[in-house]
């Protein structure tokens, strides 16, 4: 599968690279290039310097023959707009948005998007153990 | 109209003072400290400190009772985010939003986005406006029309000086509106009114037909 991942920080770098040992074609996009560093040297795939709220930047990273777009990059606003841009504009089959805010997670994943907490999800796991 | 504006950086402040002079009911929402402080230091409480795209602060402010919200932040993404909790969480009947990337305005609208504001197209504009060599200016855009007006200066070495308007190749949609001389005074054109050199066009047309229309105005 082509996927496109927007944000090379620890999680969109070990995501890629995860992605890439199972043999899928990953492309991953950030406006850093010193973000880059993260990626392992046997990483296979694309590493791509550009802004993924950009259309234009969006188009050079392939994203109009992608099957999933996953966003990661710190700011949730700009995980929400570019996936709005994947899933209303390039009509990507499946979008992933992570959205650290649990409330603009819910209103997100009520307008339609396939979104993720970590917040909550984190939450919960450190709950279910310490109450073991 | 109690109004919401997103952003108390340089616009977002002119724009509250604008619009408190008009008598409205207006509140800032600004999520650094000490800008905010400036703000109710200058103008009252009229400035809340906050997130304006978290969902919560926007319902402890009261965006359910707003008439307009204004979201005028430097950064578009926090701009989109803002206007679409007002719109779905809160039922805002009119969400603006300002733009820096003119490219996201077909986004936005499809987003729910009532109307966009692109600070640099107007900016763009405006400088163009003063190159006195640019042959098409832009003067306004009407949005809902999906129309925009235009200056056209017919330059001296055109095949059109002399033409009258009945005999130039207009494109359908774009309609003359008025023409300046050089000299005289401005006067509405009709079918057999002649084109001078210097002579500048007010033109109505559709953004996709403007290059044809400056081409049918200069003759090439």
């Amino acid at each position: 599968m082509k996927i496109l991942i927007m944000g090379c920080g620890r999680v969109g770098a070990r995501l890629a690279s995860l992605l890439d040992e199972d043999g899928h074609e990953v492309t991953i996009l950030d406006n850093d290039t010193y973000s880059f560093r993260r990626l392992p040297p046997s990483f296979g795939g694309t590493a791509l310097f550009g802004n993924g709220t950009d259309e234009e930047a969006l188009k050079k990273a392939g994203i109009e023959d992608a099957d999933i777009f996953v966003a990661v990059t710190q700011g949730d606003n700009r995980n929400v707009m570019s996936c709005q841009v994947a899933k209303h504009i390039f009509k990507v089959p499946r979008v992933v948005c992570r959205i650290y805010d649990p409330l603009r997670e819910e209103m997100y994943n009520a307008l339609g998007l396939e979104t993720i907490s970590p917040t909550k999800i984190f939450a919960q796991l450190l709950r279910e153990k310490i109450e073991g | 109209m109690y109004i919401i504006v997103i952003g108390g950086g340089r616009l977002g402040y002119y724009l509250l003072k604008a619009l408190l002079k008009e008598g409205h009911e207006v509140l800032v929402l600004e999520k650094d400290a000490r800008v905010c402080k400036t703000i109710t230091d200058e103008l009252g409480s009229v400035c809340f400190r906050g997130d304006g795209c978290e969902a919560a602060t926007l319902a402890e402010v009261g965006t359910g009772r707003a008439d307009m919200f204004v979201a005028v932040t430097g950064d578009d993404e926090d701009n989109l985010v803002a206007c679409q909790i007002a719109k779905h969480k809160h039922n805002v009947p009119r969400t603006i939003s300002r733009i820096r990337n003119p490219g996201n305005a077909v986004l936005f609208k499809k987003l729910g986005v009532d109307v966009t504001v692109s600070s640099t197209d107007l900016i763009i504009e405006s400088i163009e406006r003063e190159v006195p060599t640019h042959p098409v200016t832009q003067l306004l855009t009407l949005d809902e029309k999906g129309l925009v007006i235009v200056d056209v200066k017919i330059p001296p070495e055109s095949s059109t000086v002399g033409k009258a308007v009945k005999d130039l190749d207009l494109p359908r949609d774009s309609k003359l509106a008025l023409i300046i001389p050089t000299e005289g005074s401005a006067h509405v054109p009709a079918a057999h009114t002649v084109l001078h050199a210097g002579d500048q066009v007010i033109a109505i047309t559709p953004p996709e037909s403007k290059e044809a229309l400056r081409a049918a105005l200069s003759g090439k």
